[in-house]
């Protein structure tokens, strides 16, 4: 909060320049195969109620054991966040009533968390990066569903969910503009995904986040808040924030003043509205649980863990800027996903690390995404990619023969090489056979040549001309050495 | 030759081993016994084609020379236990029509060891009551009478509770032993109003998986029966670790029944002078005396011992075990299983059903823990409360570790009394029942109760024994020591 006020970051309203604060609660879906205390299956997309055990529907006399493996997802998720991680902490009732909570109290951890403060380095478009205090996580249960449409008069509930471990992340109210929220829930998610704790799948809802915002002039002590709930993807977050500040500075601008209250984002129209005041707040009537002892583990677990812990995004970035020469922009993209990040390593070992780069990201990501598929799905590997750039370091084919090559590959696939013989795709260097195309062309387009002695640029048409009469397949340094020479350009 | 239904469990067991008798025979002698005793409503529900089908079983297994510890002995289970394909209902209308899919820990545990289901028995509503008459099944009454000048008084006298159907069953020979649960006295209460034996374990002794919850850090299932030796045998069978229940210790369970004639020649014995509470009538005081002296004569030494915080503990009580309970009872909700009375939206669903379900003591409960619990007022009760008990387990800490091996008390501050007496004075007047037994759960310790004579007017009264942790060994020695002595309780002739 002592952060310099940045100015670009700041939103103007109709009378003054106001700043946005932003803190973000994440509820993280664990990673794991049963429910944080019962055996049940945690696996998406069952019929309704297909996974509810008798502790899910809390039959009477159902006592709640924990899940160790969502112990330690919880305690590895606190390492990848440089979190003090709390060698005991005590898992509380949050009490309140909803048909899709069937205990009627909700086992959360509310003053002894699981993992304590810790940080998340956040890099921005700009090139900039901000550090995101994380204040604790904890594992809590979540609730089932309620489903209105399938009767006419009475309301359903599916227990599948019920009882499913969730991580709720808190962090400091260290954000200040929509981009930076967006760009901190990017990279937890990146994290949580490396760390293999949560699948980040916000379609499923795996990754959910409540927004806190508020608005202030610069330097002003803190606005009253208001939370936004249950926003499910990183665009919502980021127009939620939008629409949810300017509500506020036309309110306070106009005289008035902020209530605190949950409101809910509507995407549709693109407004956040009002769910409960401060007023309707629920009494959660929160006390240790007396079902479960407090959770109590030493340093040697931690360690253990840690030592298990995979490579995480920003080290990874500095040893790519630092090993292969990247830039931080294309380090950032490569590591954003690390199958991304492992393909790419698979392509660069032992090669240019900057043309790797460029292929990775220009010609495979680009394609992907134009196919609308991720990088698991390629139909190109590592090892296909990485015998075209050899072929290119070679001199066997040229740069525009390569992404042809490349488009051949993806779709047919096979050895590169072999492609390359297959299909007579390997670059002309013969001098004579290019200079008696190039022979033709000056000799068909006498004009041309006169306006390019006046004008060099024209060489390029003269290159390209020459290509296509060579189907591609000429070395273009040769094709330049000889037009210039021909032509007469210095 | 003494009806069957009237020996001891562990008269039973032998003769059964014997092939004295079978354990088809025993059980229609319980079956015929139940059909009678009616009138006690100790019953919620017999069950006697099942108790025929188990006894067979066990015939069978007698036979082939398989038999369980518990082969064949018939025993009644408080309706609080879960009991896979019969009905439960923890004594409320809300679970009225409630058949669980499952099998509690401490039931599994009997039927395992071969014990045959008579049926399950009456209590205080969701184990809350000290008299049994707060059950929506109507109140469980005594096998005891007063007697005026040997004449038997027509007066109805509570069993006590939240047991009082496991106690009136165990004392009118309704079942050899019964499984009852306490939370702050109610083994041991009605225990002591019944002249049976009753013993809370340890806390994390006995696995609550599959009991119906009061109040999750203080309920504690143990057995109640007619001798020490008896009770001794059957918590043996029901405790053990459980890996379903967080709560519940890993370790192994002592032979008890070898520990009951071990006697209590160098134990020291400590007399907690807190518990001579202001009024408290001179034959208590004197069956207190009396136990000292009978555990002296048989080589304890008797000491007087302080535990300082003891007149916190039930104020302290009143906040912690409603404060469990108003979150525990949240699950009867009418959503998922048990009584549902619709409404005009979900919250008015809620409302009727609950309205409907509980009765007024459980309601009462309900509000007190959820005042307790709510913000502002969380910390002035419930973290207050939490503190006391700590305070409370320190006084039993210090004297353990001053050489104290059991604490002698009293049971109860009188004997049992009429129905309707307490029942509609100030809630408060019926608390105070537990005054000398709340302690031992607050602390988590083991308690036991054992009857050690009667009163002015015929009715029984029992003497508490307060162990170490996971000592109930040095309990069941002592208890047995005072059961010698005094002789044992004879009912009166049955009047039913």
């Amino acid at each position: 909060m002592t952060a310099p006020v940045n100015p670009k970051k700041l939103i103007k309203g109709a009378e003054h320049d106001w700043e946005v604060v932003i803190g973000m609660e994440i509820h993280a879906q664990v990673t794991s195969r049963s429910k944080l205390f019962s055996g049940a299956s945690t696996e998406f997309g069952a019929e309704p109620n297909d996974h509810v055990s008798l502790v899910d529907a809390a039959m009477p006399g159902m006592l709640p054991v924990i899940n160790e493996e969502c112990v330690a997802q919880a305690v590895r998720t606190g390492l990848g966040l440089k979190a003090r991680i709390n060698h005991r902490s005590v898992f509380d009732r949050k009490n309140y009533f909803y048909p899709d909570l069937p205990q009627g109290y909700q086992i959360s951890q509310y003053k002894d968390p699981i993992v304590g403060e810790g940080e998340v380095v956040v890099d921005l478009l700009d090139g900039e990066s901000i550090t995101v205090g994380i204040e604790r996580l904890h594992l809590e249960q979540d609730a089932g569903k309620s489903l209105h449409d399938q009767n006419p008069t009475q309301s359903f509930v599916d227990l599948n969910r019920s009882g499913v471990a969730l991580m709720e992340i808190v962090s400091q109210p260290d954000l200040r503009s929509s981009e930076e929220a967006r760009a901190y829930m990017t990279k937890l998610r990146t994290i949580l995904r490396y760390l293999g704790t949560c699948d980040g799948d916000m379609e499923k809802g795996s990754l959910r986040a409540d927004v806190n915002v508020s608005v202030r002039r610069p330097g002003q002590p803190l606005g009253t808040r208001c939370e936004i709930k249950n926003v499910n993807s990183i665009r919502f977050i980021g127009q939620a924030i939008e629409s949810e500040a300017r509500r506020q500075i036309a309110i306070i601008e106009d005289g008035g003043t902020i209530s605190q209250e949950t409101r809910l984002y509507d995407p549709a129209k693109g407004e956040t509205r009002s769910m409960r005041s401060k007023e309707e707040a629920h009494d959660y009537r929160y006390f240790p649980d007396p079902d479960l002892l407090p959770l109590e583990f030493d340093q040697a677990y931690v360690d253990a863990l840690a030592e298990g812990l995979p490579e995480l995004p920003d080290a990874k970035k500095a040893r790519f800027v630092a090993d292969f020469g990247l830039s931080a922009y294309d380090a950032n993209v490569l590591v954003a996903e690390r199958a991304s990040a492992d393909y790419y390593e698979a392509v660069a070992r032992g090669r240019d690390g900057k043309a790797a780069a460029n292929w990775v990201i220009n010609e495979l990501f680009g394609r992907l995404n134009k196919e609308g598929i991720g990088i698991d799905a390629t139909p190109v590997s590592a090892d296909q990619l990485g015998r075209i750039i050899d072929l290119i370091g070679e001199g066997v084919i040229s740069g525009k023969i390569a992404k042809d090559l490349f488009e051949i590959v993806w779709t047919e696939g096979g050895d590169p090489r072999a492609v390359v013989e297959a299909r007579g795709m390997k670059q002309v260097t013969d001098t004579g056979a290019i200079e008696a195309a190039v022979d033709d062309i000056i000799a068909k387009n006498h004009d041309k040549v006169q306006q390019a002695k006046e004008k060099p640029t024209l060489l390029g048409w003269f290159v390209g001309q020459t290509m296509k009469a060579t189907g591609g397949k000429a070395n273009p340094a040769a094709v330049n050495a000889l037009l210039k020479s021909k032509l007469g350009i210095e | 030759m003494t009806d069957l239904n009237e020996l001891s469990l562990a008269e039973a067991r032998d003769g059964l081993k014997a092939k004295t008798f079978s354990a088809r025979e025993i059980a229609q002698a319980h079956i015929a016994a139940l059909e009678k005793a009616r009138v006690l409503n100790a019953y919620l529900l017999e069950t006697p084609d099942r108790a025929l089908t188990m006894a067979d079983a066990s015939d069978a297994k007698i036979a082939k020379g398989d038999a369980g510890p518990l082969e064949g002995l018939p025993l009644g289970i408080k309706d609080l236990f879960c009991t896979e394909g019969v009905v439960t209902t923890a004594g409320s209308r809300i679970l009225e029509t409630f058949e669980p899919h499952y099998e509690s820990a401490v039931s599994a545990n009997l039927w395992r060891d071969g014990a045959v289901m008579l049926g399950k028995l009456n209590l205080d509503e969701f184990a809350m009551g000290s008299s049994n008459e707060t059950s929506a099944y109507g109140d469980v009454i005594s096998p005891w009478r007063r007697q005026e000048n040997g004449v038997l008084s027509d007066a109805k006298i509570v069993p006590g509770g939240s047991s009082g159907g496991s106690a009136a069953a165990v004392a009118a020979h309704l079942c050899l032993g019964a499984t009852a649960t306490d939370t702050g006295g109610s083994i041991r209460q009605p225990a002591a109003f019944t002249g049976t034996v009753g013993i809370k374990p340890t806390y994390g002794r006995v696995s609550r998986w599959g009991t119906v919850a009061f109040a999750s850090s203080l309920d504690q299932a143990g057995p109640i029966a007619r001798t020490v030796r008896d009770c001794a045998i059957l918590l043996g069978s029901m405790a053990g670790p459980d890996a379903r229940d967080t709560t519940c210790v890993d370790l192994p369970v002592p032979d008890f029944e070898d520990a009951v004639s071990r006697g209590v020649k160098g134990l020291t014995i400590g007399i907690p002078k807190e518990y001579r509470v202001e009024g408290m009538p001179a034959e208590i005081q004197k069956l207190w005396d009396d136990g000292a002296a009978w555990l002296k004569d048989a080589g304890a030494t008797i000491r007087e011992i302080s535990l300082p915080h003891t007149k916190l503990a039930l104020p302290a009580y009143y906040i912690v075990a409603p404060a469990e309970a108003s979150s525990n009872l949240a699950r009867y909700d009418g959503v998922r299983y048990g009584l549902r009375v619709p409404g005009k939206d979900i919250a008015a669903m809620y409302e009727n059903t609950r309205a409907a379900g509980f009765g007024r003591e459980v309601k009462r409960r309900i509000m007190i823990g959820t005042y307790v619990l709510s913000a502002g007022y969380y910390d002035a009760y419930y973290v207050r409360a939490q503190k006391i008990r700590t305070l409370i387990k320190r006084d039993f800490e210090e004297a353990y570790a001053a050489g104290v091996d059991a604490i002698l008390t009293p049971a109860t501050p009188s004997a049992a009394f009429g129905i309707g007496e307490k029942a509609s004075a100030d809630p408060v007047e019926m608390y105070l029942n537990d005054v000398f037994t709340v302690t031992v759960n607050m602390a988590g310790l083991p308690g036991i109760a054992v009857p050690a004579g009667l009163d002015g007017q015929g009715l029984p009264l029992g003497l508490q024994l307060i162990g170490r942790p996971f000592d109930e060994e040095t309990l069941f020695a002592t208890a047995e020591v005072i059961e010698r002595a005094a002789g044992r309780t004879v009912l009166p002739k049955a009047w039913w």
